[in-house]
Formats: structure tokens, C-alpha cells, sequence
């Protein structure tokens, strides 16, 4: 396979059978591998189509400033297109998020602005806009809101899936900025009757979730609850477990958010197969394990790399 | 009957501190009553006229329940029942 430069290469990435974690012959685990993209995750596409976007309404010029709130794989996807096309990438990331995803937007060129760990990403959400209005210069692509996100999916992701299994019933990803499951839920939808579009969402530890008053909440712009049919909360207990279990079986070695996505996958799977049904479930493997590894996640036993992760963003 | 209700830090204060209760109900609109019946103001906080609130996460046995039955979701013994606020969520 050839491409003219790295970010031609986003996307087109492989779907791969699990044949060892699928219950039977009739009820069957595929995963999309997303890590298989130039910065290795998913978000390669969201960062894609926001730049193209932002550059075909004219918000950005050569020397432009891009601004972020991301605590990981979207500024590693930003700091990529923003050195090739010539921008300055700004990243607010909380506190408590993994050093490799520092060491690597750093090595990207990207310049970081903490935010407290405590309220994790609604808190640099905040931050992020606050900078925003007193820079009016800069420009916040807005991941959380921005459509090009979604669309992404919605015109490569979903397509792609289609061409490789046709005979989708299951398509389920990680919620995060919804992205994902916003567009390829919707294409999917358009094309196979019947196809569920499932969430997996992490749930964190109580550090997370502070002690912010209810009615500040965050909901991604991006959500439409209309497009799934349902979502799971998946403890980190369950998603490490998973994710060992990737690795141990199948031999995937696959970032946190993916045990958690084959978690919910799994009693998508077990339901299929009690009810005597077929079943042909799509799950997207978000990123690898390189960037988890300081979290202990691999090593050790499961109860002690539970320990390790409370506190952390791991998804 | 006994149905655990874990309840997010923030709301704790309701509960006397306790981070899971537990109640009994046919449906989560049962359920939540019966807790408010304990814990005065906890129902308010999770639910106004058109069910539960904007910000507040209901969880069956993890699974949304705004993709079960809403309110109306049976519920039975042995049943988890778990109230998050909503976040941003982690690394993306």
C-alpha cells in the first residue's frame, strides 16, 4: 500500500476476528484496529477532518495557533497535522493523565497547559475555554462539539466497516467525546436494518467525578442519545481484566479503553448466544498499550494494577 | 428485598455519608421513593418532571437506564443499582 505523505495514510484500518474470545461460530468478536494509524489511535481521523474543516472556512492560516482541551490521543493526533501543515499546537491536559502522552505531545512540538486532576476532563474543558476567550486569536477546534468529528466516522469509519462485515449486527466503541459512536452509529444505522450501536463508557474512580455541584455537569454537543441503542458503564476493574484478557488470548496488546469496550462486547455477545441468535459484533480497539504501561496496567495482579489506576484517567 | 444503590460522593451528604444504601421497589420510580422516604432530598436530586436529570447518570446493573424503561425500569432483588454525575470523561 502506498500513500503520498503520512497523513494520507489515516484510516483504512484492518478489521480483525477474535476467534478464541468469540463464543462460537455463530456469534463472532471482530476488532477494528485503531492504533494502526499514523500517531496510533483512533483520533488520527477526528484531527483530520477538523483541521481540513477549520481550514476550508478560513480559521487557520500558516503560524495559526490550535487550541485543545485533551488529556491524550486527540492533541498526539492535533500535534501531528498541526507540524505538517504548519500550525502551533496548545494542549490543556489534566494533571493525572499518563506521562508517556506528555512526553509524547512535547515531542511533537505541542506546548501543554495542566489542569487539576480533580474534575479530570470537564475541568480542562473549562480551562480550555476560558483561554479561548481571552485569546480570541487562537483556535479551538472543540472536539467535544465539533461536527467534522463525527463526520469523520460518519464517512470513513462507518463505510469501512460496512465493506468489511456486511453482516454487522453489533458495532460498539468507547464514549468519550461521542464521536465515534455519533458517526459510524449513524451510518451504520442508514445501511443495516436492525444493527445495534452500543456504548462503552469507563467508570472512574470517585477522584474523577469530584465533588462538583450536579446541575455542572458535562454532556458532549456531539451526543445524540437518539443514535445508540444502549451504554454501558464499565468499571476499571472489569476493562483491566479485559484488556489482560486481549492480550492473553488473542494476543492484542491494546490500550485500557478497549477492555473496556470488549467488556460490553462480551455480554453483547453472551446475550446473542442465549437468545440462540447469530451474532457478528464490531468493536473499535481505540489505541495500544505503549501509552498505559506507566500505569502498571500489564503487570503484576489485577487487584494491584486496579490500585495503581485509581485516580487516573486510564480511557 | 434489597436492591444497592451506590451513591456518587457528591450526594453523600444525603445518605449520612454512606456510599451505598439500600431500598426496595418494583420500578427505579418506586425505588427512589422509597430511598427519599430515608434519605429526605436524595430524590429531588436525581430526577425533576421529565425524569431523570440532564446531569445525573442512572445505571441497572451498568447498563443506562435511559435505554431500559426510563423511571419505569423494573427493577428486583439482588439488583445494582449506580448514580453518577456525568463527566467529559477521560483521555481523549
Amino acid at each position: 500500500m502506498r500513500y503520498e505523505s503520512l497523513l494520507d495514510a489515516v484510516g483504512g484500518t484492518p478489521l480483525v476476528g477474535l476467534p478464541r474470545l468469540s463464543p462460537s461460530p455463530e456469534v463472532r468478536l471482530w476488532a477494528k484496529l485503531e492504533d494502526r494509524n499514523p500517531t496510533g489511535s483512533v483520533k488520527d481521523r477526528a484531527a483530520a477532518y477538523m483541521v481540513e474543516a477549520a481550514e476550508k472556512d478560513g480559521l487557520l492560516h500558516p503560524g495559526s495557533v490550535i487550541l485543545e482541551p485533551t488529556s491524550g490521543n486527540t492533541g498526539i493526533s492535533l500535534a501531528l497535522v498541526a507540524r505538517l501543515r504548519g500550525y502551533q499546537l496548545i494542549c490543556v491536559l489534566p494533571e493525572n493523565t499518563s506521562a508517556e502522552r506528555r512526553m509524547l505531545l512535547e515531542a511533537y512540538g505541542a506546548s501543554i497547559v495542566s489542569s487539576p486532576a480533580a474534575g479530570g476532563s470537564n475541568e480542562a474543558v473549562r480551562v480550555a475555554k476560558n483561554l479561548a476567550a481571552e485569546n480570541p486569536s487562537w483556535v479551538m477546534l472543540y472536539q467535544y462539539g465539533n461536527e467534522a468529528n463525527a463526520r469523520a466516522h460518519y464517512e470513513t469509519t462507518g463505510p469501512e466497516l460496512l465493506t468489511d462485515l456486511p453482516e454487522i449486527t453489533h458495532f460498539v466503541a468507547g464514549l468519550g467525546t461521542t464521536g465515534t459512536l455519533m458517526g459510524t452509529g449513524r451510518f451504520l444505522s442508514e445501511h443495516v436494518p436492525g444493527v445495534q450501536i452500543v456504548a462503552a463508557e469507563p467508570r472512574y474512580g470517585e477522584l474523577v467525578y469530584g465533588l462538583r455541584n450536579l446541575s455542572e455537569g458535562f454532556v458532549p454537543e456531539l451526543y445524540d442519545e437518539s443514535v445508540l441503542t444502549s451504554r454501558f458503564s464499565v468499571s476499571s476493574a472489569d476493562a483491566l481484566r479485559r484488556t489482560r484478557e486481549l492480550l492473553s488470548d488473542e494476543g492484542m496488546f491494546a490500550g485500557i479503553s478497549s477492555g473496556c469496550v470488549l467488556h460490553a462486547a462480551l455480554g453483547l455477545a453472551a446475550k446473542a448466544q442465549a437468545a440462540g441468535q447469530r451474532a457478528d459484533i464490531a468493536m473499535i480497539i481505540a489505541d495500544a498499550g505503549w501509552k498505559y504501561l506507566s500505569t502498571g496496567a500489564y503487570a503484576g495482579t489485577l487487584a494491584e494494577a486496579e490500585a495503581r489506576l485509581e485516580g487516573q484517567l486510564w480511557a | 428485598m434489597a436492591i444497592e444503590v451506590r451513591i456518587p460522593t457528591i450526594l453523600r451528604s444525603y445518605t449520612g455519608g454512606q456510599k451505598s444504601v439500600e431500598g426496595s421497589g418494583a420500578t427505579l420510580e418506586e425505588l427512589f421513593a422509597d430511598l427519599d422516604g430515608r434519605y429526605e432530598g436524595l430524590r429531588e436530586r436525581l430526577i425533576d418532571d421529565s425524569g431523570v436529570r440532564r446531569f445525573v447518570n442512572v445505571y441497572l446493573n451498568d447498563e443506562d437506564v435511559r435505554f431500559l424503561g426510563g423511571l419505569s425500569t423494573s427493577v428486583r432483588d439482588g439488583d445494582t443499582v449506580t448514580v453518577l454525575p456525568a463527566v467529559a470523561g477521560g483521555a481523549r
